[in-house]
């Protein structure tokens, strides 16, 4: 879906997060990233859309199979310009997830490139054996 | 002094005060211009000054070659392509809220670029584009001499 698709205006909106739950402390407005997560047979990867993000100011955890995401935006304004007119607003980011499958957490690997986190999450490869029920 | 219950109208008056109040509370709260909604892809945010203007957009996983900015006149052209996630053959998509494609946009400002000064930056997948305004633009102060 590379070429001929176009993007579309409606994807510039941004979706605020509405508070549920727990409640932030941080006295900004959040957002929720845009994602794809796809799995393969031996893994699942989150691509988040989070423009403004680098590698310090991503926090990701994992906890009791719920992946939480966190990015804090500090509001760069161009010096000595004033907002004259806008069309989108910068916040901070979170958005959280609950894994279905076993994630082995000491190889989840995690990537920051021009605003895109790229999140790869092994699964844990299964050491039971299966036993054979024989009738008898 | 209590306004005299059966006058509706100095009530009414009384609630378009508190109404009006209200809303520059508000405002205050949210300052800057109200949030326009974008009319074509990327959404745009303006800053201006007497030397020029900043336009940022938000660009996630761009690949700057795949940019095309261009000015005339007083006219931003934007282009580029937005590349589709790579993924192996046989992948389970859970989610997929990413959007990826082509897109153009052009922009009118309120004044004349001087095209020779503009210089873009493409970091953390923002994308600052700056205009200095043309020198001929420019308004000219008019010295008022006494006769």
């Amino acid at each position: 879906m590379a070429e001929g698709t176009e993007l579309q205006a409606q994807e510039t909106e941004k979706q605020e997060l509405v508070e549920s739950g727990a409640e932030r402390t941080r006295e900004r407005r959040a957002f929720v990233p845009r994602v794809d997560i796809y799995e393969t047979n031996d893994a699942i990867a989150v691509v988040a859309d989070m423009p403004g993000v680098d590698a310090d100011s991503l926090e990701i955890s994992l906890e009791q199979n719920v992946l939480t995401i966190n990015g804090y935006i500090d509001d760069v304004q161009p010096e000595d310009y004033a907002l004259a007119y806008a069309e989108y607003r910068t916040g901070d980011y979170v958005r959280s997830f609950t894994l279905s499958n076993q994630i082995d957490q000491s190889k989840i690997e995690a990537k920051v490139r021009d605003g895109v986190l790229r999140l790869h999450l092994p699964k844990v490869t299964p050491t039971t054996k299966k036993i054979a029920v024989s009738a008898g | 002094m209590l306004s005299n219950p059966f006058d509706f109208r100095s009530s009414y008056r009384e609630m378009e005060r508190l109404r009006r109040e209200m809303n520059q509370l508000f405002e205050q709260l949210d300052r800057g211009p109200r949030l326009s909604v974008a009319a074509a892809y990327p959404a745009m945010n303006v800053w201006t000054n007497a030397d020029g203007a900043v336009v940022t957009a938000e660009l996630p996983g761009m690949n700057p070659e795949d940019l095309e900015i261009s000015v005339h006149g007083d006219t931003l052209s934007l282009r580029g392509s937005r590349p589709a996630e790579e993924v192996e053959e046989g992948v389970t998509y859970h989610r997929r809220e990413r959007g990826s494609g082509q897109f153009r946009r052009s922009f009118q400002l309120p004044f004349n670029v001087d095209s020779n000064k503009v210089d873009a930056k493409y970091e953390r997948g923002v994308l600052h584009i700056f205009l200095p305004r043309a020198e001929s633009d420019k308004p000219k102060k008019i010295q008022v001499t006494s006769a």
